[in-house]
């Protein structure tokens, strides 16, 4: 198996198609690359490289192999910006050159496998095997010509012999990976009207089908524009030749190869005529073949075929073509677009605050949700860079020609911290809209960045930093920004940072000026783009409420995070009067089976969580109106409904549930459960309290607070219940999956799931009114019962009231859920089918639903104890809630 | 110890690697003084926050935190090293200190690893990826510029690893790798230094993935990253530092499908929180490893930043439980 990459992996198997290298990056084969990098202009050199990836080649050739130019400088500088290029970076590299200390710098520059190409026994085995080891310390695969010291190999035997005599030394002598070995065994042009090239395509094709059998792992390439040179001028016979000569290259093996997409024709949809003709030449059918192709050559005219990049999206508003190549990195059309985007508003300035800044919100976006990466953010910020510019002398004549650099930003990495990549990069975005940058580096003291600020002048001072002891040396700055008195606005960036650190402990150190926590390197434009501009004064008012919010909260959650013992937590419990009126006696006691049809369940489906599903964010049905994503929620509705119809037609999918109404009583934090008709202890619930520090009044609450304690008199109750409305949706599944049809297969999951739940709200209503009947005459909307409105809870193991799994033990223990209706409980504790919803049911009115927060190993081993197990039994099951 | 040694524990069990040194010097609240002590105490520069110096300024405190991972469990060790080139230690002008910081930094690991003598514990020589990425350009005005060049890194790699040998660690250990082609460089480097001396010592790497995109930072996935990496015969291939254990599972899922090498993880405790501390308790890191260990996804186990020695045994405790993933070694 050959595995290259670039920024991603290529890996060819026995099974791979065939490998198109794209060729037009070659000074030696393309006369307009040659002119590009002989002019410097690489950007153009660039778009001919992007070309190519997007025309299908799956690896890049790249040559500077030209007498006029300095070709290693010229390998390294294109590699170098190449690699900036994540839309053609993605593709493996193939350096080709002839000369060795080319092929060297070359390889220098790339992180990823790459190919040679290449290298030969011409000048002798010791050098052979010098550069072969010298590659593979590179981690390169390698192309290896037929040629020898003799000379280029031009016959079958010779062919075999080179390749031979080659893969044994690399082999045998140098180590070198055997699947990493690719032999070109050279394409000559056929048709010349010379004699002895009459076999050049067959020897081409024996000698491939020779070295795929005989040489394990090696490759095959070739270069198949060289086999119709003799028609050059003549594209439509070109393009049949080079069809069709791949067409039996492959069949013998040949596995990569380089081939102009855009001078190639479909094999099957070549003239019957033409087709013929080709193949009598080259496979040397007949002795007139040349001549009869020439014949025909002459009848048709060379129509070259279109380019047929995919330029739809040209089609679109220019807001949208802006964002598009924002997104995408290109600055092929953004002159135009600017160009026009200019007339469409009052002033140039508002092209940048409009569609540019828009564009440039969404990558920020896409960066955050990691659909982006940030090379590309990088990139996308040079096209902002080109817009810019263009708009630049709009905005200066409209000003007089008075202004210059939007801003000038200060930079640098605070003391005793030298990470300075993410400061680079987001100087890098700042540049590119046009900020001038004054960078002081890593290792920065306070003084001198104070000084330097002051001395120059700047609009707003960017502090970076990436391990923790940075973060006190920048609270430590702000603090002696304002004993300097400044106000200049204080930007904090890097990867330890965050927004609530700058609120809690930087901002309130620098009240004169303003301090602002920047996420990442995409929002640095958006930040400092409002906090220079007119917008400045609502920002920061807006900023700074946002701030003074997370510091609140944040200073409840510190009080909340101080934890009690476990007695101090028992001492401050829940407190709730129990007596006839706060406890319903039951009508019925003991489990039952419900088996409600899909139809009945739907009113109480809650759809809100159902987009969530889908990644769209919002309230039912209010999403549905949505203007960002109500078209894409009114369309999985839609599908959904469909479904559901469907479901309910075919009556595959069962729903079935039980519930049960028990006896209990508490006893400390348990709840001891007792069966319906012997009074005997048949389960103890133990239950976990909040140990959290609470505000005077707010208790520390466990679920047992919601039951009568043993020692009341009172006899009190608690129910349990499991629901599921996933039974026989395997059906669904495997029938959707068969058909590759991944879109409804999650649908289906997505409403199993939503009809669970609704089973659950449905089941608990059955209780309120009819099993445990405290509220016969209750009713309520779905809206009214999504908002929980009603007396009692039902909180789930697993959820923030009860966070312990093991819980479902008991619930299936008291139910026999697994046996009762099918579903069963996994070595995690995750029921099966996953379509399911197990709980408690309270029924005091004051039970309500509470989130347990952290416990200490105090109450963990207090748990241990009570479960009659060892504390490193259990300890896993609760390490997400231990302090 | 020899090589065969460690192949031997790789292949029996999960070895457990050690945590982090910068956030156990962290507890020290060390001085300038600290780290100038009889060594640097004319240095014109600050050089506060150099942790590699520590093992020569105060070499107590360095072999302390290594005792205290080989108590909780740890099989190798890693020397403070990490920024130990000439190009890390540029920015403190102390590139001439080079050599005595991996000399020292590998003598003192080797010297507290030798006091355990219960079972083999092994000595990896931390070799960082330097503060300069060969593939990215700073500049923006110029995306085709580098700050380094591989030759450059070659040249610092291969000091940086001459003096770790002299020291005598056992593994060497190329790490929180974001740049494929500085590790290429330092791979080059290796070989370059096995040649001269005519020996080989097993190689350890670990590369970062820097985010939810599941890309290093130069871009590369991570099937990309293995690929670029295979061409020497590494004892280890993994992944160290910007998540904490379960977001980097998938990735680790990848490496373990095609890894023909065994494979290493030692994520951070977590992420950082809005303090830039991690807080991730032991137990709960021990957790979420626990069921990467279950799927047999690794061979070596450790943490990164913000771990401790009582993330390391816990950590130590979960993957003795365990048995090591089984590789191929002819998937190439």
């Amino acid at each position: 198996m050959l595995k290259l990459a670039g920024l991603e992996a290529l890996v060819l198997t026995k099974q791979s198609n065939f490998v198109n290298i794209g060729e037009r990056t070659n000074v030696t084969g393309s006369r307009a690359f040659l002119r590009m990098i002989k002019d410097g202009d690489f950007e153009a050199a660039l778009a001919v490289a992007r070309e190519q990836v997007d025309g299908g080649a799956q690896v890049l050739d790249i040559n500077m192999d030209e007498g006029m130019i300095d070709g290693k400088a010229a390998m390294v500088r294109f590699l170098n910006l190449l690699a900036a290029e994540p839309d053609i970076a993605r593709i493996p590299i193939m350096v080709d050159s002839s000369k060795w200390e080319i092929i060297l710098a070359g390889l220098k520059c790339l992180q990823g496998k790459g190919i040679v190409n290449s290298i030969s026994l011409k000048e002798g085995e010791a050098n052979f095997i010098a550069q072969a080891k010298e590659i593979m310390r590179f981690g390169a695969a390698v192309i290896i010509m037929a040629f020898d010291e003799n000379g280029q190999a031009d016959s079958y035997e010779r062919r075999i012999k080179i390749c031979e005599r080659s893969y044994r030394i690399l082999v045998d002598t140098v180590g070198f990976p055997q699947d990493d070995i690719i032999f070109d065994p050279n394409i000559f042009p056929v048709a010349t009207g010379m004699e002895e090239h009459a076999n050049n395509a067959l020897d081409f094709f024996g000698a491939t089908q020779w070295i795929r059998q005989n040489l394990p792992g090696a490759h095959v390439s070739g270069g198949v524009s060289n086999v119709s040179f003799s028609f050059r001028g003549n594209n439509k016979v070109r393009e049949a030749m080079h069809a069709a000569f791949l067409y039996h290259a492959t069949a013998h093996g040949m596995d990569m190869g380089i081939v102009n997409p855009s001078m190639l024709e479909i094999y099957s949809e070549i003239e019957p005529e033409l087709l013929v003709r080709v193949e009598d030449v080259l496979l040397n059918r007949r002795a007139d073949a040349t001549e009869r192709l020439l014949e025909f050559a002459d009848t048709v005219k060379g129509d070259v075929k279109q380019q047929t990049a995919d330029l739809t999206w040209r089609e679109q508003s220019v807001e949208k073509r802006l964002a598009h190549s924002l997104i995408k990195g290109i600055v092929e059309f953004i002159d135009e677009d600017i160009e026009e985007a200019r007339h469409t508003v009052e002033r140039p300035i508002q092209v940048i605050e409009g569609p540019l800044m828009d564009g440039m919100n969404l990558v920020g976006d896409l960066f955050g949700s990691g659909q982006m990466f940030l090379p590309q953010v990088v990139k996308s910020a040079r096209v902002m860079k080109k817009a810019v510019a263009y708009l630049l002398p709009y905005i200066e004549a409209e000003k007089d020609g008075k202004q210059q650099a939007a801003g000038k930003i200060l930079m640098a990495t605070v003391k005793g911290d030298v990470h300075d990549i993410g400061k680079n990069i987001v100087g890098v975005v700042l540049a590119c809209n046009n900020y001038q940058i004054i960078d002081l580096g890593v290792m920065v003291a306070p003084q001198v960045i104070i000084q330097a600020a002051i001395e120059q002048n700047v609009d707003a001072i960017g502090l970076s930093g990436l391990i923790t002891p940075s973060l006190d040396e920048m609270v430590h700055l702000a603090k002696e920004m304002e004993r300097a008195g400044l106000t200049i606005p204080l930007l904090i960036g890097g990867a330890t940072t965050s927004k609530v650190h700058t609120a809690v402990k930087i901002e309130a150190h620098y009240p004169s000026g303003a301090v602002i926590h920047v996420l990442d390197a995409s929002r640095s434009v958006t930040v400092v783009e409002s906090l220079l501009g007119s917008k400045k004064p609502d920002f920061l008012s807006a900023l700074r409420a946002d701030y003074q919010k997370i510091r609140e909260h944040h200073a409840k959650h510190q009080a909340a995070k101080e934890l009690l013992s476990l007695d101090q937590a028992r001492a401050n419990a829940l407190q709730l009067e129990f007596n006839e009126q706060t406890i319903a006696v039951p009508a019925q006691l003991g489990v039952q089976l419900h088996t409600p049809s899909v139809r009945t369940l739907i009113p109480y489906i809650d759809w809100t969580p159902f987009f969530q599903t889908w990644d769209l964010h919002g309230k039912y049905p209010q999403i549905l109106s949505d203007s960002v994503v109500g078209d894409a929620a009114s369309k999985v509705f839609e599908d959904a409904q469909h479904l559901l119809a469907q479901v309910v037609e075919d009556g595959i999918l069962k729903c079935k549930g039980l519930s049960g109404i028990f006896p209990a009583n508490a006893v400390g934090d348990d709840i001891e459960i007792y069966d319906p008709s012997t009074g005997e202890l048949v389960y103890t619930q133990i239950s976990l309290r909040q140990q959290t520090k609470k505000v005077a009044g707010q208790p520390n609450m466990a679920l047992a607070d919601f039951i009568a304690p043993k020692n009341s008199q009172f006899q009190d109750y608690i129910g349990a219940f499991v629901v599921t409305a996933g039974l026989g949706i395997e059906h669904y599944i495997s029938d959707f999956e068969a058909k590759q049809d991944d879109y409804n297969s999650i649908m289906i999951k997505a409403l199993a799931d939503r009809l669970a739940e609704a089973f659950a709200e449905y089941l608990h209503e059955v209780a309120r009114k009819e099993t445990w009947a405290y509220a016969p005459k209750e009713t309520l909307e779905n809206q009214a019962l999504i908002a929980e409105k009603y007396r009692g809870i039902r909180p789930a193991p697993g959820y923030p009231a009860c966070p312990d799994h093991l819980e479902k033990l008991g619930i299936f223990k008291l139910l026999d859920a697994t046996n009762q209706i099918g579903v069963s409980l996994t070595e995690s504790l995750a029921m099966w089918p996953a379509a399911a919803v197990s709980g408690w049911y309270f029924a005091h009115p004051d039970a309500k639903y509470f989130g347990l927060g952290k416990i200490t190993p105090e109450q963990l081993a207090d748990v241990a104890n009570r479960k009659g197990k060892k504390v490193a039994e259990i300890e896993r099951w609760y390490s997400s809630i231990l302090v | 110890m020899t090589n065969s040694a460690l192949q031997q524990a790789i292949e029996q069990r999960i070895l457990v690697l050690d945590g982090a040194m910068g956030t156990m010097i962290q507890r020290h609240q060390l001085e300038e003084f600290d780290f100038r002590e009889g060594a640097f105490e004319t240095h014109t520069m600050s050089l506060k926050g150099n942790n590699d110096l520590l093992s020569i300024t105060r070499p107590d405190i360095i072999k302390d935190i290594h005792r205290a991972y080989l108590t909780a469990g740890a099989d190798i060790i890693e020397t403070n090293t990490f920024s130990g080139t000439t190009i890390a230690q540029a920015d403190y002008h102390l590139e001439d200190a080079v050599y005595q910081i991996n000399f020292q930094g590998a003598k003192i690991a080797k010297e507290v690893a030798d006091e355990f003598t219960d079972r083999p514990r092994f000595v990896a020589g931390s070799i960082g990826p330097t503060n300069r990425t060969a593939s990215i350009s700073p500049d923006v005005n110029d995306p085709g510029f580098r700050a380094v060049s591989f030759d450059d890194l070659v040249l610092a790699y291969a000091q940086q690893i001459e003096a770790l040998i002299d020291g005598g660690v056992d593994i060497l250990l190329i790490e929180t790798v974001f740049d494929t082609l500085n590790a290429k460089a330092a791979l080059y480097a290796c070989d370059q230094v096995f040649e001269k001396r005519q020996i080989k010592l097993p190689i350890m790497v670990s590369g970062t993935i820097t985010d939810q995109s599941g890309r290093t930072l130069t871009g590369q996935t991570t099937e990309a990253f293995l690929i670029s990496l295979s061409h020497m015969p590494l004892l280890s291939i993994g992944l160290n530092c910007a998540l904490g254990a379960s977001m980097m599972r998938p990735y680790l899922q990848v490496l373990n499908d095609k890894a023909p090498f065994a494979v290493s993880a030692h994520p951070n405790a977590g992420l950082p929180n809005e303090f830039g501390l991690y807080d991730e308790s032991p137990s709960a890191m021990a957790a979420q490893i626990e069921e990467f260990l279950q799927e047999g996804l690794v061979n070596v186990i450790g943490g990164c930043c913000g771990t401790t020695p009582e993330h390391i045994s816990a950590i130590a405790k979960v993957a003795a439980k365990y048995s090591p993933r089984k590789w191929n070694p002819t998937n190439a």
